[in-house]
């Protein structure tokens, strides 16, 4: 393997300046209206997300979790952000880095933990994993293992709210979390084409880690300003510090409002770094030791935290407290997690069809398909 | 209910999907061509005009983006009956067909169906060369959690495409270029067949002939001749190839104790190996000849004439691989 | 990791029942170890092991009727130990095991197809502008598939000596009895199918002896709805025991045996002499523990008579007579499970308290139903000894390939007149069943005298 470059700080074609770097200025991106309470509850959420990445890490390596693991590790204020723009109405499609998501969405840790496990009191009884969290009642549609894979229903999704209700200011929308490796792939321009073309309330947000596994985004994309993209569609987008969960909700509510009011879709960029490898099992070698060490100066967790400090909103008691509940929280989801049932062998053809037909499949391996 | 009138295949489809977006409002239609250029294959003919872009909707030509759009509106309680312009067409859609669409209810635990039609010709025979005449519904009869039905008569199209419409599950709808001008009997009013059995369109004792699809008219035309030899072949019409009826056929054969298979499609790992293996386990004590297959040639479908006839199979080579295992079990009149 | 099969176990066996596992998944097994019983036509042998290693699969229940080859168990390291419990719907799968052995083809299908509104089937289609409708049709591209060449064929005819044979055909002949070797197949490459067998069994209706009944299922398929060929209407007024394979085979080998020409030749004994003789023997025995019974004796003297009458030891073999060098008698031995004929090697030639030894010894293997193959085959002539149970005339059927067999009632007391005197006289009815092929009438009736003289002057028995 080559030595692992440092990343690029603007890009030599366009000259675009990366704007994770341009932090804004404390407070200056904050809503006046934001109660210390809704401040201490967005890093509350944003510590719960990194303790239940941590620790869902640590159960992959004592064997608890299997198959792929992707966290969500440095995107905490994006996906905490996001989550706090989406409306209780719209409906959530994201890729399959999807743990933090599920659990700011409202998701149980317990039971996401759980799916993880394999567990029947998993989010969707053991059968998804951790790139298939699920609950229709809060509207999360899904994660997705394919890349890119959720961006077709997402958008239509989008298409049947269109179908059914008109343009206000409370209408559902769609929210289609997808990562900068996603945005290469057909469906991607052929979802963005259809909302475009169609009006669809939907927006498609570009959580750009700069890492498409191990492959950067200047050498993935011939135009790396991801926010860009959907300008063939005339579809508008804008790139925001990800580190900054103010920041992100305030873009994304906009970019909500202009889908509920407007029809008009929408891109959202949000910059962040991934703090480990693509996946658990992923020692990010190609990375350079400098990005990663910059990675954790800007570690997005601390940062909010030191910000609310500032602010007078979190002394350290009580950071020490929110601490120690999430700490529990998270230990309690591993106690549920391990204490529920596995699936039993009879429950395999449960999920076969929607609508029972004549001669639903039901033979297990080896077993004759007919029994004479 | 009147008398049943006959009308074409193509006409049984037509009033079909018109009287399902009449019924339920949640039910609508997409595809390339379909609403103002009436349907490739005109089999949306006129809706457009009465039912308006809202649910006659004419997409670009972008399968993979409106296949799965009706993925995506159909997790949220809308029906899309999906028209794909051919069956070869599919294949840009397959990530959403496979990967989606006949995932989504097991892979989340049955919180969320996907109730959507995608209905599409297949078949060779047309001159359209390799890219154009393919049969792939094997590949989508292979995918648990999809449901695969073919229809050869125009009841049948009826029958099927409205329990198609009202299953909750990703349905592939297999027609064929070469059925669309077909005639049959359909009796009007509510006509819903059940997914997932065969039919015995003809009886027999002699020998058990296999098909679906297209290629149940050559197989009827067959058995018909040698009706009039006084040999007598059973007819079985898969009409669902995912689930399959495995009963029916193997029934058949432990009365006949022979079994041809007549498929459109190439030989290899198709549906009437799955067929014979069935045979193989359900029937294996019953048969007095190794059952045989009458599939396509395998090379991508020549254009020219002769090598497109060559490479398909036909009424002839049908007969002939029918009269080769009556004799290889010494049948005599 | 190897497969144990069915092994061939006797001359006769074409399948065996698995009766008894002696060992379980997980178990360690040697070379030589019996893993199983085996229940075959004959008697209930073990199933040795090959391979050292461990029991990894039993691929068939306990009861399950195998036929030869086909794999019962698996001897691996015991890494992908496994039993057929750990399927998660046994019984099913053992209900659907049961039901493969033997379903007649005439069995009302289960699934009726739904009364739909059907197309009709005579429908012309009107051929669209689309179709290639006229079109000259080109020739085939390739030449027929369908004559391979000889050369393969014939290569392909038979495989390790197994004539090709329609699954239908086999079946069929299994059902009637009929060997399949003895039926010429008519179909591609030789192919037996299912004419070939039907003629097999028309062939022997004709010649009088009515094919047999269909053979039942194996017992562990008894198929209950099913009324019996005699028609009891009320069910409870016959009850149905299913034969086991003892039974079977036995029904199958005297149904032959009812074929075969036959006649009988009934004489009379004295047998005082005989009885003297017995006792100052057994006198002389008894501190060797021997004990010679009247059997034995007749036994003996029976194979000394046929030392002399190479035409009474004796088979008919199509166009011959085989004249057996060696004199091995059969003894009938009624058992639990049904008749069995243990053979006594050299009867003529060993000695008589050896005749007795042996026969005690395989009569008693016999009822345990542990007799092995050669113990039971290589026959040239039987004794059937019905005297016990008071029986003082029968005849008995022949035991094929064999060209006799003596039956021998019980000893009676009768007055005779001797010397001017009435006196008490112990008397021995024989019959002998003859095979007319091999022997005739004087042929017969000059064994059967020499016989009863070898009796009457019992000397000559320990010649």
């Amino acid at each position: 393997m080559a030595e692992p470059k440092r990343r690029e700080k603007a890009n030599p074609q366009t000259g675009a300046q990366p704007r994770s770097r341009t932090k804004p200025a404390s407070g200056a991106n904050q809503a006046p209206e934001d109660s210390p309470d809704t401040l201490r509850g967005y890093y509350e959420q944003m510590v719960l997300v990194r303790e239940f990445e941590l620790k869902a890490g640590e159960m992959y390596a004592r064997a608890k979790i299997g198959g792929y693991c992707h966290l969500n590790l440095g995107e905490e204020a994006t996906v905490v952000g996001l989550m706090a723009a989406l409306q209780p109405q719209d409906y959530l499609f994201t890729s399959y880095r999807d743990h933090g998501y599920a659990i700011v969405r409202g998701m149980e840790p317990r039971r996401v933990m759980a799916e993880l496990f394999g567990r029947t009191d998993g989010v969707v009884g053991g059968r998804g994993g951790s790139m298939h969290m699920f609950d229709s009642e809060l509207r999360m549609l899904g994660g997705y293992g394919i890349v890119g894979g959720q961006l077709p229903p997402a958008t239509g999704a989008a298409l049947a709210i269109a179908y059914r209700s008109e343009p206000a200011p409370d209408a559902e929308a769609v929210m289609c979390i997808l990562g900068d490796g996603a945005t290469n792939i057909g469906a991607f321009h052929e979802s963005l084409n259809l909302a475009g073309l169609w009006k669809l309330p939907i927006v498609y947000v570009i959580v750009n880690n700069q890492l498409g596994m191990g492959t950067s985004v200047d050498r993935a994309s011939a135009e790396p300003d991801l926010y860009k993209r959907g300008a063939a569609y005339r579809i508008p987008g804008e790139r925001v510090n990800g580190d900054d969960p103010i920041v992100v909700r305030d873009a994304a509510l906009a970019a909500l409002e202009r889908a509920r009011v407007e029809r008009q879709p929408m891109i959202l960029e949000t910059l962040s770094y991934r703090l480990r490898g693509h996946s658990v099992v992923d020692p990010a070698k190609y990375r350079h030791p400098d990005d990663v060490e910059e990675a954790k100066q800007n570690d997005p967790v601390p940062a909010f935290r030191a910000r609310l400090a500032e602010q007078g909103v979190l002394d350290d008691a009580a950071e020490e407290q929110l601490h120690k509940d999430v700490e529990q929280t998270v230990a309690e989801a591993v106690d549920f997690a391990d204490a529920s049932p596995l699936p039993s062998e009879e429950e395999l053809f449960e999920f076969s069809y929607a609508t029972e037909v004549a001669n639903m499949p039901n033979a297990y391996p080896g077993e004759p398909v007919m029994a004479r | 209910m009147s008398e049943p009138r006959v009308i074409t295949y193509r006409q049984a489809l037509q009033e079909t999907i018109r009287a399902e977006l009449e019924r339920d409002e949640n039910v609508f239609v997409m595809g390339e061509e379909i609403g103002v250029f009436e349907g490739s294959y005109k089999i949306t003919a006129g809706l457009l005009k009465d039912f308006g872009p809202k649910r006659i909707v004419d997409t670009p030509i972008s399968e993979e983006g409106f296949v799965g759009a009706a993925v995506g509106a159909a997790m949220l309680g809308l029906r899309p009956i999906v028209e794909i312009m051919t069956l070869n067409f599919s294949l840009i859609a397959i990530d959403q067909i496979v990967n989606h669409a006949a995932k989504i209810y097991g892979m989340f635990g049955g919180q969320s169906s996907v109730p959507m039609v995608i209905r599409t010709p297949g078949g060779g025979g047309q001159q359209l060369a390799a890219t154009h005449s393919q049969n792939l519904e094997v590949w989508y009869a292979h995918i648990p959690g999809m449901k695969v039905v073919a229809p050869s008569t125009p009841a049948d199209a009826k029958a099927l495409l409205t329990a198609a419409i009202r299953d909750d599950d990703p349905v592939l709808f297999l027609e064929n270029l070469a059925l669309y001008n077909r005639k049959g009997e359909v009796p009007d009013g509510e006509l819903v067949a059940e997914i997932g059995r065969a039919a015995v369109v003809k009886a027999g004792t002699d020998l058990t002939l296999v098909s679906y699809s297209r290629g149940m008219v050559t197989a009827l035309e067959v058995a018909n001749a040698f009706d009039e030899e006084g040999i007598s072949i059973e007819v079985v019409d898969l009409r669902s190839l995912r689930p399959l009826d495995r009963e029916t056929f193997c029934d058949s054969v432990r009365k006949t104790s022979r079994a041809v298979i007549f498929e459109d499609d190439m030989l290899s790992y198709g549906v009437g190996a799955e067929i014979a293996a069935t045979i193989g386990e359900g029937a294996f004590d019953y048969l007095d000849a190794p059952v045989r297959r009458v599939a396509a040639a395998e090379v991508p479908l020549p254009y020219a004439k002769p090598l497109e006839l060559a490479a398909l199979p036909d009424a002839d080579d049908l007969t002939r691989v029918i009269r080769e295992t009556l004799d290889a079990s010494g049948f005599r009149k | 990791m190897s497969e144990v099969t069915m092994p061939r176990l006797s001359d006769t066996m074409e399948e065996g029942e698995l009766a008894k596992w002696l060992k379980n998944v997980g178990d360690p097994v040697a070379k030589g170890d019996a893993i199983a019983e085996i229940e075959t036509d004959k008697a209930t042998m073990e199933l040795e092991s090959f391979e050292d290693g461990v029991l990894e699969q039993q691929l068939v229940p306990e009861g399950a009727i195998v036929p030869i080859g086909q794999a019962v168990a698996v001897i691996g390291d015991g890494s992908s130990a496994k039993t057929p419990g750990a399927a998660p719907q046994p019984a099913e799968q053992e209900a659907a095991g049961g039901k493969e052995t033997g379903e007649p083809s005439e069995e009302e299908p289960e699934a009726t197809p739904e009364p739909e509104a059907e197309e009709p089937a005579g429908e012309e289609p009107e051929r669209g502008a689309e179709e290639p409708a006229g079109e000259e049709p080109g020739e085939p591209a390739s030449p027929e598939p369908t004559a391979a060449p000889s050369g393969k064929a014939a290569a392909g005819l038979t495989t390790g000596g197994v004539s090709r044979m329609s699954p239908l055909a086999r079946k069929l002949a299994r059902d009637h009895g009929i060997d399949p070797a003895t039926i010429e197949g008519t179909g591609p490459q030789g192919r037996i199918i299912r004419a070939d067998v039907e003629a097999a069994i028309a062939a022997a209706e004709s010649e009088g002896a009515p094919a047999q009944q269909p053979q039942e299922p194996a017992p562990e398929a008894p198929r209950p709805q099913q009324a019996t060929p005699t028609g009891a209407a009320d069910a409870k007024e016959s009850e149905r025991v299913p034969a086991n394979r003892i039974r079977m085979v036995a029904a199958k080998r005297l149904t032959e045996s009812q074929q075969v020409p036959h006649f009988f030749l009934t004489a009379v004994a004295e047998l005082d002499a005989f009885l003297e003789f017995r006792a100052s023997i057994n006198a002389t025995l008894e501190s060797q523990g021997v004990k010679v019974s009247v059997n034995d004796l007749i036994v003996r003297a029976a194979a000394v008579t046929l030392r002399r009458h190479p035409e009474a030891n004796a088979s008919w073999d199509g166009d011959a007579v085989l004249s057996h060098n060696r004199v091995n008698i059969g003894v009938a031995v009624a058992t639990d499970n049904g008749l069995l004929v243990p053979v006594i090697k050299d009867a003529d030639r060993i000695s008589l308290s050896e005749v007795a030894q042996r026969t005690r010894a395989l009569a008693e293997k016999a009822r345990a139903g542990k007799l092995a193959l050669d113990e039971m085959s290589g026959g040239t002539f039987s004794v059937s000894n019905l005297g016990m149970f008071g029986i003082t005339q029968f005849t008995a059927m022949l035991n094929p390939p064999e060209a006799g067999i003596l039956a021998v009632g019980a000893a009676t007391k009768e007055p005779v007149m001797r010397d001017g005197a009435l006196a008490e006289v112990s008397k021995l009815k024989l019959t002998l069943t003859v095979d007319h092929r091999v022997m005739d009438g004087a042929t017969g009736a000059a064994f059967l005298a020499d016989l009863v003289a070898v009796l009457e002057k019992p000397l000559g028995i320990l010649l």
